[in-house]
This record gives structure tokens, C-alpha cells and sequence, in this order.
């Protein structure tokens, strides 16, 4: 019975299979992505209702792994001529990705080559540029993109009597109370995220040559001055005290305390905003990354941070004619919206926080707005992103010597010339790979 | 009365067997033939990505494979040069010292132990060799839990003791906790071995040397360990090897990824500058470099160390 049975469904399901493949030749396209556990079920709910919505296209979404996971097979793929139409790659290895000339084919040239409209003022004004060449030209669609902000434990606050700080000045006026309340103050969860490449931006300040790496490969150089050093002494002094936990590279190790209502104040990712609202028992709220007021021309944009889509090159016009419509589909108002709901990833485009807007979203729950406010702080001449390649090593070498500061051994000018010199060694070598 | 033990020498019973009897092929093809499989998956999966590895190690190349540049010994020059190298090689020397030698040692006496217990001993054994079983990412996860910063157990009972233990922040606390968990997985192994070695000690020996010297601590040095030699080479080979590379797993798990101020041996920088970081001319120099240590280490250990091992 059981046999005849399994026959019977075999032949049903092979039947199956040869209707739905001979009744329509849609053009398969793949996606690689590196959004695991809730994020992996939002972006194959996305694609599956990409594929619902019109017979032209199949995609299909491949989960590859961390950033460098996707990235590495991506570039393994390449080499083997058996890439997939679309690549997620994240901020520190866009460089490496825009800086191989040739591996994709830039999303404004894929868009307008198949007739989809493209205005990049259509994005909103943190995102439009950090995946773009020195032209301004956009050359990966910004996807998941998100921005590092404060996180406050609202129990503590009231333990303390206290408000949540706007500045570092603020931050260091009520640090002890929040910690004779029982609380580890602060603690960040990335440092060369939160505490390098957003501090640049949030203090308008260069953080490379060649305009932060834009004008090319050849030449540039880390740029460090007195703020952050000085932001780093204060850090190690905060360390010292007990006002500051460092968990080390970690970042679930640095969100744990949070989580467990350890943290009062606790730097974190405006995508962690959907995790930590399934997480933790305690109200909580959120506001901008905080930056020293002494520091002139403070309080600018962040960067973007999180990831973008790249449309990769030796791909079929009838593939990429698909991959364009997948990208109008995926910008359109209410799958941002959608996106940006159930991630805390923020809206890319102005329509689509108009209707997050619109909803009552905000209204329901404030802190998921943070982000993007902070990515539509007015911006500066240092605020617009950076390209440095071999930037993944360089992020490593940040997280080694401040870790020693921390680990107390190594002073901040010692750990900040060690990242000036190897990372400017890194940055030549890669300056070597495409300027030949 | 204190009576002399049986030197080195003497207890060396070298029996040899008849001479073997040789066997000739008909025609020379058929051992190439034989051998051809071998020789296949030695060229495909050495040979071959050893050369590779090799000639990369002389250019420049972008990931995405679109131009390389010759750079001749640029990338030596920046890998032995670079601050971090130095560091990342004396601590791979260490790492590899100490598990070597605990990992070595603790097996070793557990053997011994294992050989005298009468009552429950295939129990005893199995509870020893059952950790072989486990992988060595499963090893590391095990022991990140054991170690975690938040919920560890071990953490919590140093606490006990005064010691701040911080596996990802401090330096030395993570080469602690790699060290424990590369050992705790590679004991098995080692026991397994010396226990089959303590085994296959003919008893008559052993009788021979009980009546000659009653302590049986100098027993065990001037009979019992002399005998175990070839299996003590045979895994302290096998222990440097896996101390150098296997524990690629455990490390990996260890740091999560995530290198930061953590120790890293030279197997694992490969890893992180060829797959992590793209640079495959910087990586491929490290794994050069690599390939001569094992290289030399090889030649040492067979010229220098096997002369003394006596084969019975």
C-alpha cells in the first residue's frame, strides 16, 4: 500500500514539476545573500512575492553566510564564471567589489539600460552616495542599510533620575549616577564602526586622503587626529572607572549585558531594533550616537551603514532585464516599508518613509525612526561614506590595537599609529591590485 | 637495598623475524598502475595547489581575478616585515609547544593508569577515548560555552578565585582557553596510542625489569618509556601537525570569527587574509612561508629525533 502510494505521488509530483516548468519559461535569477535567522525569512517573504507578482522572472535567494562568507564565494564564484545575478556586499567590502572593474555592471546603467526609471534624489540623502563612484554615479542599490544608534535602557534612566544623554559631555555628567544605580553605563558593540568610521562622520571629519578614498586607490592614507584619540582616552579612562564594559569584537558578547538589563545605555545597530523588541523585558527607547560637543561642526549625518546589491557582470541582457525589475520592484514604496517594519533596516527612498510616515509607524513605536532621522542629519564634507579597499583587514587591525588599548596594552597614540601604518600598507597594496 | 635498574640498553630485546620474502611484479607497469591512484590525489590535492600557491605568492592580484602584477618578494618582504606577523609566529611556537607537550603528557599518564586498572577498565577507556569522537568546531563550541564571558562556567568558578577571566578581550585569557580545549581534543587520540603501545610491551619484559627494580617510577623510565618510543615519535609528529593546523577548527570557533586583539597561529592568518581579507598574493606568502617551517620541522624531526628511536 505504502509503495503504491509513494509511486502514485511521485508520478503526481514529476507530473507537476513538467506542467509548471513547459506552462512558463520565466528567466531564473539568484540572489546571495548573508541575512540570516529573521532577516532570511523577510527577504525570501520578498522574493517570494517578487515572484508572485509577475510570470517574466524566477528569483531565488541563496543564504551564503556572514558578510565575508558571501563576499569570498561571490568572488570565488566570479572567478569560476558561475556568479550569481545578485550579490549582497556589505560596506567595508564595497570597495573591493567597485574597485574590481568590470565585476558588475553599475545599478544606475542596469536600471536605465532597461527602461526603469532611476532619480537618485529619489533616495534619501544618507544613502545616495556611499555606494557610488567618484562621478556620483550609483553602482549597488542600497539594501539593508542601517546606522549605529544609542539604545536606553528606560528603567535604568528612572533608577538613576535621570535623562538620556544627546552628547559625550552629557554622557559624562550622569555616568555615575546611572552606575551607583547599579548599571554598567555604556557600552558600544563595534568599535571601528561605532567608535572610528561613524564617529568621522558624525564629527565631520576626514578620515582618509583623496577625499576618504573616492579619487582613487593610489595614495590614500588613514587620517587620524586629536578628537578621536582624545575620544578613545576618554573611553579607556570611562573603562578604568567601571562606566564602560568592553566585551570585545563580538558583537552578540557587547549585546548580551543589554539584553539582559545589565546596560543602562547601549550603541547597537538601527537594525537590531526588531531582535531587541522580541528580546528584552524591559521598556526601552532609543536616540541619535552620541559626539562630543567640543568637537566644532559636530552632530552631522552617519554614515550608512549594512549592505548593498550588486548586479554582477557576464550575465545575459534577458537576466539583467530581470534583475532590473526585481531592484523597481524591491524600491518600491511598500516593500521598503515592509522591509523596513519588520527589520528596522531603514527606508531607502523618501516615498517609502513618506508611507512608513503615512502608517502611523512612528507614532506606534518612535524608536524605530531613529535611524533614518540620523541618516537625514544635515551632512558635511566628510559624512558622504569612504573607499578604501582591503577595508575588511583594516576593520581587523582597528579591532586588534583597540582592543590592546582596552586590554591596557597599548597606550591610544601607540594603537593609533599601528592602524595608520599597517593600514596605510594595506591600502597601497590594494592601490597595487587595480591601478595597473 | 637499593639495586641497580636495567639501563637503556638492556632492555632492548631486538627480535628480528625472517628475513621477508621477495615478491617481483611480472610486468614493471603494473605497480605504476597500482600506485597511480595515490600518486593522483597527492598531485591533484598537493602537488598542484602547493605550485598554485606558489606562484601567487609572486604577484599582486585584484579578488576578482581581473589583472595580477609580478611583485617578485614584495609580498615576503611585507609579510615578515609586518609588527603583527612576529607576534602571530612566537605565539603559534608556543601554542604548538604546550598543547603538544600537555596534551603528550596527560595522555601518557592516563595510559599508564589505564594499563594497571583491572576492575571496569574497558568503561574507564571508553569514558577516556569517547571526546575523539567530537569535532573539533563542536570541541571549540563546547568550550566557548565553558568559557563564555557571560554564562561560563569555568569563568564563574575562577571568579571564585579571584581571576577576571575574559576570553575575547584579554589576550592571554584566549590563548588559555584554546590551549585547554585543543588539549582536552587531542588527549584521546594520544591515549589511544600509548595504550595500545603500553599494551604490546611483552609481559616478560616487564617481569624481567620488576625483578631487576623495584621502583616503579624509574621502571617506567629506564623500560617502559624507551619501549614506547616509536609511538611516542609516531605522535609527537602527529601532535605538532595538529597543533600547527588541525586546530584551525577550535580556534575559529574560539574567536567567532572575529580575530580582534585575540591570539591567532600562522594557519589561521592564512585563512584570514586569503578568504576573509582577498588578499591571495599575502595569504599565498604566508603559506609558503609555512610550507618551509613544516618542511624543516619534517627534516629535523626524522634526522634528528628518529636516530634515537629504536624500531623493535
Amino acid at each position: 500500500m505504502a509503495y503504491r502510494k509513494t509511486v502514485a505521488s511521485l508520478v503526481a509530483a514529476a507530473a507537476l514539476l513538467g506542467t509548471s516548468s513547459a506552462s512558463y519559461a520565466a528567466t531564473d535569477i539568484t540572489w546571495w545573500h548573508a541575512m540570516g535567522g529573521k532577516l532570511g525569512e523577510v527577504v525570501n517573504q520578498i522574493s517570494t512575492d517578487y515572484n508572485d507578482s509577475q510570470d517574466a522572472c524566477s528569483l531565488t535567494p541563496v543564504y551564503k553566510g556572514g558578510y565575508e562568507d558571501t563576499l569570498t564565494a561571490g568572488i570565488a564564484a566570479f572567478r569560476a564564471g558561475e556568479q550569481p545575478n545578485i550579490i549582497q556586499v556589505f560596506d567595508a567590502g564595497a570597495a573591493t567589489i567597485i574597485g574590481a572593474k568590470g565585476a558588475v555592471v553599475p545599478v544606475e546603467d542596469l536600471l536605465k539600460a532597461n527602461d526603469v526609471p532611476f532619480n537618485i534624489e529619489d533616495y534619501i540623502a544618507g544613502v545616495r552616495y556611499f555606494y557610488a563612484d567618484s562621478d556620483g554615479k550609483m553602482i549597488g542599490m542600497p539594501f539593508n542599510s542601517s546606522a549605529p544608534i544609542l539604545y536606553i535602557n528606560d528603567d535604568a534612566m528612572k533608577k538613576a533620575g535621570v535623562e538620556a544623554p544627546k552628547t559625550y559631555e552629557e554622557f559624562e555628567a550622569i555616568t555615575p549616577k546611572l552606575k551607583e544605580a547599579g548599571y554598567i553605563p555604556f557600552v558600544q558593540s563595534h568599535l571601528p564602526w561605532e567608535f572610528v568610521e561613524n564617529f568621522k562622520s558624525r564629527h565631520n571629519l576626514q578620515f582618509a586622503t583623496n577625499n576618504n578614498g573616492y579619487e582613487g586607490a593610489t595614495g590614500t592614507e588613514l587620517v587620524f587626529g586629536e578628537p578621536i584619540k582624545n575620544h578613545f582616552k576618554a573611553a579607556k579612562k570611562w573603562l578604568d572607572e567601571g562606566l564602560f564594559g568592553y566585551y570585545g569584537t563580538g558583537w552578540a558578547d557587547n549585546q548580551q549585558p543589554f539584553n539582559e538589563g545589565k546596560v543602562a545605555l547601549w550603541i547597537g545597530s538601527s537594525g537590531s531594533f526588531g531582535g531587541i523588541a522580541d528580546t528584552v523585558d524591559f521598556p526601552f527607547s532609543a536616540t541619535f550616537l552620541p559626539y562630543w560637543e567640543s568637537v566644532e561642526g559636530a552632530n552631522k549625518a552617519s554614515f550608512i551603514g549594512g549592505a548593498a546589491l550588486f548586479a554582477m557582470s557576464g550575465k545575459s541582457d534577458e537576466e539583467n532585464k530581470c534583475v532590473a525589475s526585481f531592484f523597481e520592484y524591491l524600491t518600491t514604496p511598500e516593500v521598503q516599508y515592509m522591509w523596513h517594519k519588520e527589520t528596522g533596516y531603514v527606508p531607502i527612498t523618501e516615498a517609502a518613509y513618506a508611507l512608513a510616515k503615512k502608517d502611523g509607524h512612528y507614532e506606534r513605536t518612535p524608536a524605530a525612526e531613529v535611524g533614518i532621522q540620523q541618516l537625514s542629519l544635515p551632512g558635511g564634507e566628510w559624512t558622504k561614506g569612504y573607499r578604501m579597499g582591503f577595508y575588511v583587514q583594516i576593520r581587523d587591525v582597528m579591532n586588534r590595537e583597540l582592543g590592546k588599548v582596552f586590554s591596557g596594552e597599548a597606550s591610544v597614540d601607540e594603537a593609533f599609529a599601528t592602524i595608520k601604518a599597517d593600514g596605510d600598507k594595506l591600502l597601497a597594496r590594494f592601490a597595487k591590485t587595480i591601478d595597473n | 637495598m637499593w639495586r641497580a635498574c636495567p639501563g637503556n640498553r638492556k632492555a632492548r630485546h631486538v627480535v628480528r623475524g625472517e628475513a621477508m620474502k621477495k615478491v617481483q611484479f611480472n610486468t614493471p607497469a603494473v605497480p605504476y598502475l597500482l600506485l597511480f591512484p595515490q600518486l593522483a590525489i597527492v598531485a591533484v590535492f598537493f602537488l598542484w595547489p602547493a605550485a598554485e600557491a606558489v606562484r601567487s605568492s609572486f604577484y599582486l592580484e585584484d579578488p576578482f581575478g581581473f589583472g595580477s602584477t609580478f611583485v617578485g618578494f614584495d609580498n615576503f618582504v611585507d609579510t615578515v616585515t609586518s609588527t603583527n606577523y612576529g607576534r602571530v609566529a612566537r605565539f603559534t611556537g608556543v601554542f604548538t609547544f604546550l598543547v603538544t607537550i600537555l596534551s603528550l603528557g596527560a595522555a601518557l599518564l592516563l595510559a599508564v593508569k589505564a594499563d594497571k586498572v583491572l576492575r571496569g577498565a574497558s568503561s574507564y577507556k571508553t569514558l577516556l577515548m569517547w571526546v575523539y569522537a567530537v569535532a573539533p568546531p563542536v570541541a571549540g563550541l563546547i568550550g566557548i560555552l565553558l568559557f563564555d564571558q557571560h554564562v561560563g562556567p569555568i569563568v564563574k568558578f575562577v571568579a571564585l578565585l579571584g581571576w577576571h577571566l575574559q576570553i575575547g578581550v584579554d589576550y592571554y585569557d584566549t590563548a588559555f582557553a584554546m590551549i585547554v580545549a585543543s588539549v582536552w581534543k587531542q588527549i584521546p587520540v594520544n591515549f589511544i596510542f600509548f595504550l595500545s603501545g603500553l599494551q604490546s610491551i611483552s609481559k616478560s619484559v616487564q617481569e624481567a625489569a620488576s625483578i631487576d627494580c623495584r621502583s616503579g617510577f624509574r621502571r617506567f623510565w629506564t623500560v617502559t618509556f624507551p619501549l614506547l618510543a616509536p609511538t611516542g615519535f609516531f605522535l609527537l609528529i602527529i601532535n605538532i601537525t595538529y597543533a600547527m593546523f588541525d586546530t584551525f577548527g577550535i580556534i575559529d570557533v574560539v574567536l567567532k570569527t572575529e580575530p580582534g586583539n585575540n591570539p591567532v597561529t600562522l594557519v589561521y592568518k592564512v585563512y584570514l587574509d586569503g578568504f576573509r581579507g582577498n588578499d591571495l598574493g599575502g595569504s599565498s606568502a604566508q603559506s609558503v612561508l609555512l610550507m618551509i617551517v613544516v618542511f624543516i620541522l619534517t627534516i629535523i624531526q626524522f634526522r634528528l629525533i628518529e636516530r634515537r628511536v629504536h624500531y623493535t
